[in-house]
């Protein structure tokens, strides 16, 4: 509930993204519990989680896009604006697009098989009328020219002729560029993008996110960057939030968590996910067990079940040090003492 | 000195794709064109590709899953090809494969004892439930895992029954077709030391197939580059990764995105620019059709 | 989305047996029963001529009451649940015992000899199952046995295809691909792999076959090409008490509630039956 016990420092100006104690539940099981974040304009920051940990639920309950039986509770607004969890079904066609835009993991399945890629452009920027508002004068020609426009942005070769291919015509890169040239289209306050290069090519990778980072820096808008990746996480955002077991256990900026990990897991997961660190042939450092299914973490810390410094306290949920901009909740933090040093540097 | 475990011999594989159109038909797609290479036996061999590169072809050739169009494959100096199915299965003896998806690879209807044993159903019952202990030991899980169902294991876990089905003939060749990409990155180290573990300990030849460099790198002393169904680089591991030669192997290397080199202040900008700028390619058009699946 | 998707094996293992399901068994409960208990004991001959008067409507002595030939209607219906339950297995048998080793054959045996047996499959599929009866019927007399025989052989197809196309299906799955590596030779692959993992779409057909044959006796019945008489059989009650429905309209209703439950049944038991037998919606321990 309360992962962010004081916020004294946080600016309180308008952060393009602000959220409180953001929960989701299914019947009797907790998913997510006390999630805090505000997000700057054009700030990115990054949601690091593996399966489990609760990042893609996060992002459908930003959205307002949580599968039947499953609910949240909170606060999520953007710029001040209303409460989106209790958003009615009709308002939310009026904050997805300008609001909040998302980039999927597969699109594949993102993008109507059945429809030409063009024109799915054009019906995102028809939905909220921004290809016509832009270019001046009314009308689908507007919106065409608009489209060309974004896919070139997305730096496709011949977008027209992309334009006029259905998605199964197209590379996963390719589908990924469109995926994204719909969600940019109506220049969102909030890019949401969730594991949007995993299963692409490293040569790809590199480009979509180049495409991402520069996409939401032209329009000033802010970037929550999901992925299970760290190397792509420091690559793409300034701070990260570290999720496991549906609680943000650590955050702060990049540079500060990932050199100096105070939770537990997040040392774990570096050490174990940081292939060439270790360049001899000694085994790798491993975090022992598996991740548990949704619903079965443990109580008290969610990681003590895989913790080798877990105690009897960790029976009892760790209480949040540090700021909400950087801190921790861990009973046996690595390295106490340089706890908001390093990462003060605005 | 070291016996070739596997060589393959100006290797080409053309797939022929169903026709769509009355008028003409579909153009065939090379999947892999004239590869020549050997696997010294006790290696651990690295194939890095990506998607369309051929690497899950040539994977499917040395288990003897898939014919060459022309060429030949030789495991263990036996040639794979014009062989019965009855001769096959007896080579296949000493070659298993652990695959990428832990989920599908199982057989959702089967007890893990069953699926471990498996590759040597043709044991005597008590030979059987006497190894299954071995390897369920040997792979880290506890002795009543035997009774259970796949799906009560998670996706590490189930690598460990793969790994464990896999070694159950006593192999001499493993295969393993991108073992950790479908893993949690916690789990991923524990299933790639255990890979380590096993290969040293049963002194086994491994081909590894991975699009993940760092993956190949941790695991592999040597590595083949596949791009487009060509063999584009072949050496030593370190030797690749610190001085890639080949226009693709320098993209390659340079795309990844590391940690280290992230903290270091390299953006995405960044690397999009130095990945583009290793290794301009003009065959390789990054924005081509998808015409180069599987 | 891995974590929905835990989040549905889990909430569904929680449920155990569907409702829908226990219905069904239920309902199918009631007919096998009813089928069972003919076999000892119905209030009346069922073939008895003037048991009570003709046309009664129900009352103590004659539950359901009595047809236009003064016949008990409960009795018949008790034993005519017997036609219905032989009619489902004879037919479904005969479906199951051609149509899945034909389709398995066809998905796992060399190209042409696929292509060769879905073809055949077509020309058969294309032809009217009740027509292939009245045939039957007019060759080798009007019986229930000819009819299900029919009804049986016009329903080979849609499993033969179901069993083909799950066949296809599994035999790409990488654990298909183990089992090869693992020197396992096409028939144990078939019966240990194939099998077990296109059953639970086969159970659906089986029981979506079961009532198409129950209702495809009581049309043939009501043709007059199903079950002869005297043999009670809800098909020709139905015939019958259509010929004074204007009269006695309740004497309709009986058999059709009776074919509608025994139907209705079937389905809903097969689909709870698929969810039951599926291992990967057990509970994760």
């Amino acid at each position: 509930m309360t992962a962010a016990a004081s916020t004294p420092a946080a600016p309180v100006v308008s952060a393009a993204l602000r959220i409180r104690g953001l929960r989701v539940t299914a019947g009797p099981l907790e998913l997510i519990s006390g999630v805090d974040l505000d997000l700057a304009p054009g700030e990115r920051v990054g949601l690091i989680g593996e399966s489990g940990s609760g990042k893609t639920l996060t992002a459908l309950a930003l959205l307002g896009l949580l599968p039947e039986g499953v609910h949240s509770q909170g606060e999520v607004r953007l710029h001040g604006g209303a409460n989106l969890i209790d958003l009615p079904e009709r308002a939310w066609a009026q904050v997805r697009g300008p609001g909040l835009a998302m980039v999927f993991q597969e699109p594949m399945s993102a993008l109507n098989p059945t429809m030409r890629v063009g024109r799915q452009v054009e019906e995102a920027l028809l939905l909220h009328d921004s290809g016509t508002r832009r270019v001046g004068d009314g009308g689908r020609a507007a919106a065409q020219s608009r489209t060309l426009e974004l896919l070139s942005d997305v730096r496709l070769p011949d977008p027209a002729e992309i334009a006029r291919a259905y998605p199964h015509q197209l590379s996963g890169g390719q589908r990924q560029r469109v995926m994204l040239a719909i969600a940019l289209a109506n220049d969102p306050q909030v890019l949401l993008c969730d594991e949007p290069t995993t299963g692409l090519d490293v040569t790809v990778q590199a480009q979509l996110l180049d495409l991402i980072v520069s996409g939401a820096a032209q329009r000033g808008s802010s970037l929550l960057f999901i992925t299970h990746d760290l190397a792509v996480l420091a690559t793409v955002c300034s701070r990260v939030l570290v999720m496991y077991g549906g609680r943000v256990v650590e955050t702060g900026p990049v540079s500060a968590v990932l050199r100096t990990p105070h939770h537990r897991y997040t040392a774990g997961l570096l050490d174990s996910s940081d292939l060439d660190r270790f360049r001899d042939r000694a085994r790798l450092p491993t975090i022992p067990g598996s991740v548990p299914a949704a619903g079965e973490f443990p109580d008290g810390c969610v990681f003590r079940t895989r913790c080798a410094a877990a105690t009897e306290a960790c029976h009892t949920e760790p209480p949040w040090t540090g700021t909400q901009q950087h801190g921790y909740a861990c009973w046996h933090p690595l390295d106490p003492a340089g706890s908001g040093d390093e990462g003060s540097t605005p | 000195m070291t016996a070739a475990a596997v060589e393959l011999v100006d290797v080409t594989r053309i797939y022929h794709r169903p026709r769509t159109s009355v008028r003409t038909a579909a153009a065939p797609v090379v999947a892999l064109d004239r590869v020549s290479l050997t696997i010294a036996a006790g290696s651990r061999f690295g194939i890095v590709g990506e998607s369309g590169s051929g690497k899950t072809t040539l994977l499917r050739l040395l288990a003897g899953l898939d014919q060459p169009t022309s060429g030949n494959v030789r495991v263990a100096g036996h040639d794979l090809a014009g062989r019965s199915a009855r001769r096959l299965r007896e080579l296949r003896q000493d070659l298993q494969m652990v695959f990428q998806d832990p989920y599908g690879s199982l057989d959702p209807r089967m007890r893990v004892r069953n699926l471990i044993t498996e590759p040597i159903w043709d044991a005597p019952s008590t030979e059987r439930a006497a190894r299954l202990r071995e390897l369920l030991d040997a792979v880290g899980l506890g002795p009543e895992s035997g009774d259970r169902y796949p799906h009560q294991f998670s996706g590490g876990q189930r690598q460990r029954i793969c790994i464990a089905r896999a070694l159950a003939p006593r192999p001499k060749l493993l295969l393993a077709d991108e073992p950790v990409s479908a893993l949690d990155v916690s789990v991923r180290a524990q299933v790639l030391n255990l890979l380590a573990d096993v290969v040293q300990a049963n002194g086994l030849t491994l081909v590894l197939v991975s699009h993940d460099l760092s993956v190949v790198r941790r695991v592999c002393d040597t590595v083949a580059v596949l791009h487009h169904g060509e063999l584009v680089e072949l050496g030593p591991v370190e030797q690749i990764y610190d001085a890639p030669q080949h226009p693709y192997t320098r993209r390659l290397v340079a795309a990844v995105p590391t940690l280290a080199g992230a903290l270091a202040g390299i953006d995405a900008q960044q690397l999009a620019a130095t990945a583009a700028s290793a290794g301009a390619d003009p065959t390789d058009d990054p924005a081509e059709r998808r015409d180069w699946e599987g | 989305m891995s974590a929905s998707a835990a989040l549905t094996r889990r909430t569904r293992s929680r449920r155990g047996w569907d409702p829908a399901a226990l219905v069904g068994a239920v309902l199918v409960s009631i007919v096998v029963v009813a089928a069972l208990v003919s076999f000892v004991w119905t209030p009346y001959d069922p073939t008895l001529v003037g048991a009570g008067p003709r046309l009664a409507g129900p009352d103590t002595s004659h539950l359901l009451g009595t047809d236009r030939l003064g016949r008990d209607v409960f009795s018949q219906l008790l034993v005519g649940a017997r036609t219905t339950v032989f009619v489902g297995v004879v037919a479904v048998g005969i479906a199951a015992a051609v149509g899945v080793p034909l389709g398995m054959v066809a998905g796992m045996g060399p190209r042409w000899l696929g292509q060769s047996v879905l073809r055949f499959n077509d020309v058969l599929l294309a032809f009217p199952a009740l027509l292939l009866a009245v045939m039957f019927g007019a060759v080798y007399g009007a019986s229930t046995l000819t009819a299900m025989i029919a009804i049986g052989i016009a329903t080979v197809p849609s499993f033969a295809r179901l069993t083909w196309s799950g066949t296809r299906q599994v035999l790409t799955t990488d654990y298909a691909m183990a089992a090869r590596l693992a020197g396992r030779g096409p028939l144990s692959i078939a019966l240990r792999h194939v099998l077990p993992n296109v059953s639970g779409l086969l159970l659906v057909q089986a029981s979506v076959g079961f009532a198409i044959a129950v209702l495809a006796e009581a049309g043939l019945s009501y043709l007059g090409f199903g079950t002869a008489p005297p043999t009670p059989s809800w098909g020709r009650m139905l015939q019958e008490a259509a010929e004074v429905a204007s009269v006695a309209p309740l004497l309709s209703v009986w058999p059709a509630a009776a074919i509608a439950v025994a139907v209705l049944g079937f389905n809903l038991l097969g689909d709870g039956l698929r969810d039951r037998f599926d291992p990967r919606l057990e509970r994760r321990s």
